[in-house]
C-alpha cells in the first residue's frame, strides 16, 4: 500500500489501527483526554445518564418481545409481562423506574451546569445540544406513558394532545387529529405512539454522541470556571496537557463506577422494594384500562412533567382561547435554550459568584420544586394562585439575569483550580 | 483536471440548481410519510354520522350516543331549563354564543334546533375530560344558584344546560354542539347537517 501510515502500535492492533483509528480514538477521548482534577460528585450524573439511557434501551426492547401495541392487547400484554413472563416484572419495573431515574438524574446534571456555569462561553452550543436531549427525553417519556394504556395514560395523552388543539388560527384541530391519527386517542394512536417511543431513543443516543463530541472539543468545566486549557501545561502523562488535568481513563472511569454502585443501590432499592414509589412513578389510576368514557376524577402527569403542567394551569384562558397556558409552558423550556445568554456575570462559578445570584438560583429551585408539587394537585383557588407566583418567579429568574448577574459582586477566581 | 477554460458561473448555477430539484424531491418525498399519519379511511368511516332516537326520552332526561369514538349528549330539557336559560346570561362567559362552538343553526339562546333538545359533544372544552351530567336544582356542592348544568370533575369547569361556559373557570369556550339534523320528530342524525352549515 502507497499510502500506508506508520502507527505506533504492532501485531493484531496495529492491523486494525491502519484501517480504523481505535488507539487514536480511545487516547483523543479516554486515555489522553484531560479533564480537570478537581471534579466533585455532581459530576457523577452524566455518566449515570448515560447508563440509565443504556438500561432503558435494553429493558424496552425486552419490554417489545412481549407487548402488544394495540388497544385490545396492550393492557393485557402489560399485565402478562407482570405475571407470566420470567422475571417480565423486573424488566418491567426496571424501565418504568429507569424513566423516573432518568429524570432525576438528568435534573441534576443540569442543575450542575447552572450552578458551575458550565453554559457558558466556549460552552453555549454543548448546552443547547443538551437541552435538545432533554426535549427528546420528554418526547420518548410522553410517547411511552400511553403504551400501557391505563387510565392516566388515556386521559394524559387526551390532555396533552389537546395542547396542540389549542393553537390558534385553524391550525390546532387537524394538527392534534394529525398526531392522533383519528378524532380521538385510539388503537392508531397507541400503534404509533409505540413507533416513536422505539424510535426516539436512537435519536437521544445520537445526540448524547454529539453532545460527547462538543464536549470533547471544548473541555469539560468544573466547579471552580476556571479553563484549565488556559492555565499552565505539563503534566505527569504530558508535557503538553493541561497541568490541572488529568487523564478520564483510569481515573475518572474508575472514580463514575463508584457512583455506579451507589445509584444502583438506590434505584435498585426502589424497583424492589416501591416500584411505584407512592403513585410517583406508576399512577395509581394506570393500573384500570383505558376507559374513554370516563374520565378520572384527578387527572395529572407523572412527576417529571408536573413543573410545566403546574404552568399550563396557572394561566387562565382569556379572549376565548387557552393558548397562553400552552405559550407560557412552551416558553419555559425555550428560555432554557437562551441561558448561555442571559449569564453576564463575570465569573462562572457559584463558587465566586455574589449573594444575589445564589439567592436567584435558591429561589429558582424552590420555585421549580413547588410547581412540580402543585402540579400533582388538584387545582384548587389557592393552589393556582402559588402556581401563578412561583411561575412568575421562574421566569423572573431567567429575565432578569441579564441584569442581577452584571450587578452582583464576584469574588476573585483563582488562577489554578483549587482541590 | 485543469482549471483552464472552467466556466464558474455555469458550474454554480448547475449546482444550485441540482440542489433545489433535490430539496424539491425530498419534500415529495416527504407527503406519504405526513399523510399516512392522517386518520385512515377506516378512521374515517368510524367517524360516520351516528343516529339518536328520542322518542323515549323524557324531559329531565338524557341520553349519550358515541360518535367518532366521543360521548355525545342529548338533553330534553322542560320548560323550567328553558326560562333559567334566561336568567343567567350575567354569570356566562360567552351567553350569546359568539365563539363558532356551534354550526350557524345553533347560534341562538339555547344553543340547538327545537329548544327542548339540546345536542352537544360530552367533552370538556378545558382539557378534553368529560363532564358530568348534572340536572339538580342547587345541590350541596354546586351551591344553591345552581340551575342545573354540567360539571366537569377534573379541573372543576361549568356549564349551563345549553353548554354555555361560566365565567371563571378553566374552560374558554362554550361546549361544541356538533352538526346534526332531524331525520324525523324522534331521530336524530348526529355529524351530519346536509350541508345545513
Amino acid at each position: 500500500m502507497a499510502t500506508e501510515e506508520t502507527t505506533p502500535t504492532t501485531g493484531l492492533l496495529g492491523w486494525i489501527d491502519q484501517r480504523f483509528p481505535l488507539t487514536k480514538v480511545w487516547n483523543e477521548h479516554l486515555a489522553q483526554y484531560y479533564a480537570p482534577k478537581n471534579f466533585n460528585f455532581w459530576y457523577f450524573f452524566g455518566s449515570l445518564a448515560m447508563l440509565v439511557l443504556v438500561m432503558q434501551i435494553l429493558t424496552g426492547v425486552w419490554l417489545a418481545m412481549n407487548y402488544k401495541p394495540s388497544a385490545q392487547d396492550a393492557f393485557a400484554s402489560v399485565e402478562y409481562i407482570m405475571r407470566d413472563v420470567d422475571w417480565g416484572w423486573l424488566i418491567r419495573y426496571l424501565h418504568s423506574t429507569g424513566a423516573s431515574a432518568f429524570f432525576i438524574v438528568v435534573y441534576l446534571h443540569m442543575f450542575r451546569g447552572l450552578m458551575y456555569g458550565s453554559y457558558r462561553k466556549p460552552r453555549e452550543l454543548l448546552w443547547i445540544i443538551g437541552m435538545l436531549i432533554y426535549v427528546a427525553m420528554m418526547a420518548t417519556a410522553f410517547f411511552g406513558y400511553l403504551l400501557p394504556w391505563g387510565q392516566m395514560s388515556y386521559w394524559g395523552a387526551q390532555v396533552i394532545v389537546n395542547l396542540f388543539a389549542s393553537i390558534p388560527f385553524g391550525i390546532g384541530e387537524p394538527l392534534s387529529t394529525w398526531v392522533r391519527g383519528d378524532y380521538v386517542i385510539s388503537d392508531a394512536t397507541l400503534n404509533r405512539f409505540f413507533a416513536f417511543h422505539f424510535l426516539f431513543p436512537f435519536i437521544l443516543a445520537a445526540l448524547v454522541f454529539v453532545h460527547i463530541v462538543a464536549l470533547h472539543k471544548v473541555g469539560s468545566n468544573n466547579p471552580d470556571g476556571i479553563e484549565i486549557k488556559k492555565g499552565p501545561k505539563g503534566n505527569r502523562w504530558s508535557p503538553t496537557a493541561p497541568a490541572d488535568g488529568i487523564p478520564f481513563h483510569p481515573y475518572y472511569s474508575v472514580k463514575d463506577i463508584a457512583g455506579v454502585v451507589v445509584f444502583m443501590a438506590l434505584f435498585l432499592a426502589v424497583v424492589f422494594f416501591a416500584p411505584d414509589f407512592g403513585g410517583y412513578f406508576l399512577e395509581k389510576p394506570n393500573f384500570e384500562p383505558a376507559n374513554p368514557l370516563k374520565t378520572p376524577e384527578h387527572i395529572a402527569p407523572v412527576w417529571y412533567f408536573t413543573p410545566f403542567y403546574a404552568m399550563l394551569r396557572a394561566v387562565p384562558s382569556f379572549a376565548g382561547t387557552q393558548f397562553w397556558g400552552v405559550l407560557v409552558m412552551g416558553a419555559a423550556l425555550v428560555i432554557l435554550f437562551f441561558l448561555p445568554w442571559l449569564d453576564r456575570s463575570s465569573v462562572k462559578s457559584i463558587r465566586y459568584k455574589g449573594p444575589v445570584f445564589k439567592a436567584a438560583i435558591a429561589i429558582f429551585v424552590i420555585s421549580f420544586v413547588v410547581l412540580g408539587y402543585l402540579g400533582t394537585q388538584p387545582a384548587t383557588p389557592i393552589a393556582t394562585l402559588l402556581a401563578q407566583i412561583f411561575t412568575a418567579l421562574y421566569f423572573l429568574f431567567f429575565l432578569l439575569m441579564p441584569v442581577y448577574s452584571k450587578l452582583d459582586k464576584t469574588k476573585p477566581v483563582p488562577e489554578r483550580v483549587t482541590p | 483536471m485543469s482549471a483552464e477554460g472552467v466556466d464558474l458561473k455555469k458550474r454554480r448555477l448547475l449546482t444550485a440548481a441540482t440542489s433545489v430539484v433535490g430539496a424539491v424531491g425530498v419534500g415529495f418525498a416527504l407527503v406519504p410519510f405526513v399523510a399516512s399519519m392522517q386518520p385512515s379511511a377506516k378512521a374515517k368511516a368510524l367517524g360516520a354520522p351516528a343516529e339518536a332516537d328520542i322518542s323515549k326520552l323524557e324531559p329531565g332526561q338524557m341520553l349519550r350516543v358515541k360518535w367518532r369514538g366521543q360521548p355525545v349528549w342529548v338533553v330534553h330539557r322542560t320548560e323550567q331549563n328553558l326560562k333559567d336559560l334566561e336568567s343567567l346570561t350575567g354569570e356566562l362567559a360567552d351567553p350569546g354564543s359568539e365563539m363558532p362552538q356551534q354550526p350557524a343553526y345553533c347560534k341562538n339562546p339555547h344553543r340547538s334546533r327545537k329548544p327542548q333538545f339540546f345536542i352537544a359533544v360530552g367533552i370538556c372544552t378545558h382539557l378534553g375530560c368529560s363532564p358530568t351530567f348534572r340536572p339538580d336544582l342547587a345541590p350541596a356542592d354546586l351551591g344553591a344558584a345552581w340551575k342545573g348544568g354540567f360539571f366537569c370533575p377534573c379541573h372543576g369547569s361549568r356549564f349551563d344546560l345549553a353548554g354555555r361556559v361560566y365565567k371563571s373557570v378553566p374552560a374558554p369556550t362554550n361546549l361544541v354542539v356538533p352538526p346534526h339534523r332531524y331525520l324525523s320528530d324522534t331521530l336524530i342524525l348526529i355529524g351530519d347537517d346536509g350541508g345545513a352549515a
